[in-house]
Formats: structure tokens, C-alpha cells, sequence
């Protein structure tokens, strides 16, 4: 199996224009995810605190689904950046290690990178925090299939 | 009985009848607008929320009335099949119940329960005795 494209598969595509976009629809919209940044070092999303997100309302932390949901978009994005277009991807699986619950009242930001990317297949690791990169409340690990793919 | 937290009502999430009340709870989980990931499919977000809720619940009701906090340690989701908008189910099974950890099993599906949209595994820490 080949790598997928490169160089860039569409010189017109506009990866923070593509999250802005999708930031406005269905899930991500009921999340409130916001794109924050993206570089060699990853794709960076917002997920803001929401008391309808809480899982445990004796302390006010946020459930683990929606930082599943923000690191499946992140890492979406990830892939799409790396691969320079929007094309029809399916998450296979993906991991996630709670490493300390998010406080509170903060906000989680998720970083995720594509490292390896073949003609089906895209493996993306990342990492979400709640304010310092170097103390993050989850690392997840994934796979995602590429459904237009032979 | 099993309380839903703030984010299951969010989804939209309820507790489903079923014709063995000893049985791990059921969770449903109607089709809404919200829970939409690419055009037509349930977000893998949504459906993973569904998962660990339905773990959570297949947990609490396993300890029943031991006192047991727990954190979840982690959970692994397969996406088997995508999940188009209709009701989807999910139940858990508690595989393991040790005196620190809790191993358990999660399947989620739509129309028949032998066809799962999702599976996933979740390790929940356990501290005994309140």
C-alpha cells in the first residue's frame, strides 16, 4: 500500500477554513468546538466548558465523551492537513487514555497529529489539556479509513 | 435506579425498557441533529458517549449497593459499521469486577442487536468500602 499524495493534493484547500465550517454543523456545533491553531506540531481544537457536558455533577467534570469528540475532529483535520485536501474519512478505532480529569470550569484543548498516512488507512495520535500542554487529562491513539478508497 | 448525568440528557440519551429488569441497564439513544458527524452518520463522539454511559451504568448496577467510587482509566472504541439516524442501543457487561480495577465490555447497535454500529472495552479504577 502507497502513501497517500504528496505534495499537496489541492493548492485551493484551507484547512482553518474547513474547521470553521464544520465547527457549524450537527455534533461539533453542540460541542461549541473551535479551531485554535494547527502546525507541524498538530491540529488544535477548543472544547468549551458546558455544564450540559458534565458527567459527574457531584464535581462538575466533564464527561469523556466529548473529549472523544474533540480528539475524532481534531484528528480529522489532522489527516485532512496532512493529506492538503478534504476527502471521506471513517474512524476504525481509537483510544483513549484519561490520565486526570479536566478541572472544572476550564476549557480542553485538543492537539492531534497524523504521523502516518497510507492510500486506505491514516494513524493519528494526540493529546488534550486543560491549560498547560505538559499536564494533559488525555492521550488517545487511532486509526481512520479513508471510505473512498479501492 | 440509574441516574443519567447532565451530558446523557444532552444527547438526548434514556433508559430504555427491557424485558429482564436484572439485566445490565439499556440505554437509547434517538436521532438528532446534534449527534451528526459527516452527512447521513451518527457522530463517532456521540455513539463513543453512548458507549461509556452505557459502560458507567452496566458498572454501577454490577456494584449495586457496595460502596464503590470510580475513574475511568480508559476506553478503546471500533467503529464497526456507520451509524445512520434512527435509534441506536447500547448495553454493557461487566467482564471483570476485581478489587481495584473493573473490566467491561460495551456493544452498541441499531435495528439487531447481532449487527453492532460499536464496541468498546473500558477499565474503570475502583476504590471500595465509601
Amino acid at each position: 500500500m502507497g502513501d497517500r499524495a504528496d505534495p499537496a493534493a489541492n493548492p485551493a484547500f484551507d484547512p482553518v477554513r474547513l474547521a470553521h465550517l464544520l465547527s457549524g454543523l450537527g455534533h461539533n456545533r453542540l460541542l461549541g468546538l473551535t479551531y485554535v491553531a494547527h502546525g507541524a506540531e498538530g491540529f488544535d481544537l477548543r472544547l468549551p466548558y458546558a455544564d450540559a457536558l458534565v458527567g459527574d455533577p457531584e464535581t462538575g467534570i466533564l464527561a469523556s465523551g466529548p473529549i472523544v469528540a474533540l480528539m475524532d475532529m481534531a484528528s480529522s483535520m489532522a489527516i485532512w492537513t496532512r493529506y492538503g485536501d478534504f476527502t471521506p474519512l471513517a474512524t476504525l478505532d481509537l483510544r483513549v487514555d484519561y490520565l486526570r480529569p479536566a478541572r472544572a470550569g476550564c476549557d480542553v484543548i485538543g492537539r492531534a497529529i497524523c504521523y502516518r498516512l497510507t492510500r486506505r488507512i491514516a494513524f493519528v495520535r494526540g493529546q488534550a489539556h486543560d491549560g498547560d500542554p505538559d499536564d494533559p487529562v488525555a492521550h488517545i491513539a487511532g486509526t481512520f479509513m479513508f471510505t473512498d478508497a479501492a | 435506579m440509574t441516574a443519567l448525568p447532565p451530558y446523557a440528557r444532552t444527547l438526548g440519551i434514556l433508559l430504555a425498557d427491557q424485558a429482564d429488569p436484572t439485566a445490565s441497564p439499556l440505554l437509547q439513544m434517538p436521532p438528532a441533529d446534534p449527534l451528526f458527524g459527516r452527512p447521513g452518520f451518527i457522530h463517532g463522539g456521540a455513539l463513543s458517549g453512548l458507549l461509556e454511559l452505557a459502560g458507567i451504568a452496566a458498572a454501577r448496577h454490577a456494584f449495586g449497593t457496595d460502596p464503590v467510587t470510580f475513574k475511568p482509566i480508559g476506553m478503546t472504541v471500533d467503529f464497526l459499521r456507520g451509524a445512520t439516524p434512527t435509534d441506536t442501543f447500547a448495553r454493557g457487561r461487566i467482564v471483570r469486577n476485581g478489587a481495584r480495577i473493573a473490566a467491561l465490555e460495551i456493544h452498541a447497535w441499531q435495528e439487531d442487536e447481532a449487527r453492532p454500529v460499536a464496541g468498546a472495552r473500558m477499565n474503570l479504577s475502583l476504590r471500595r468500602g465509601g
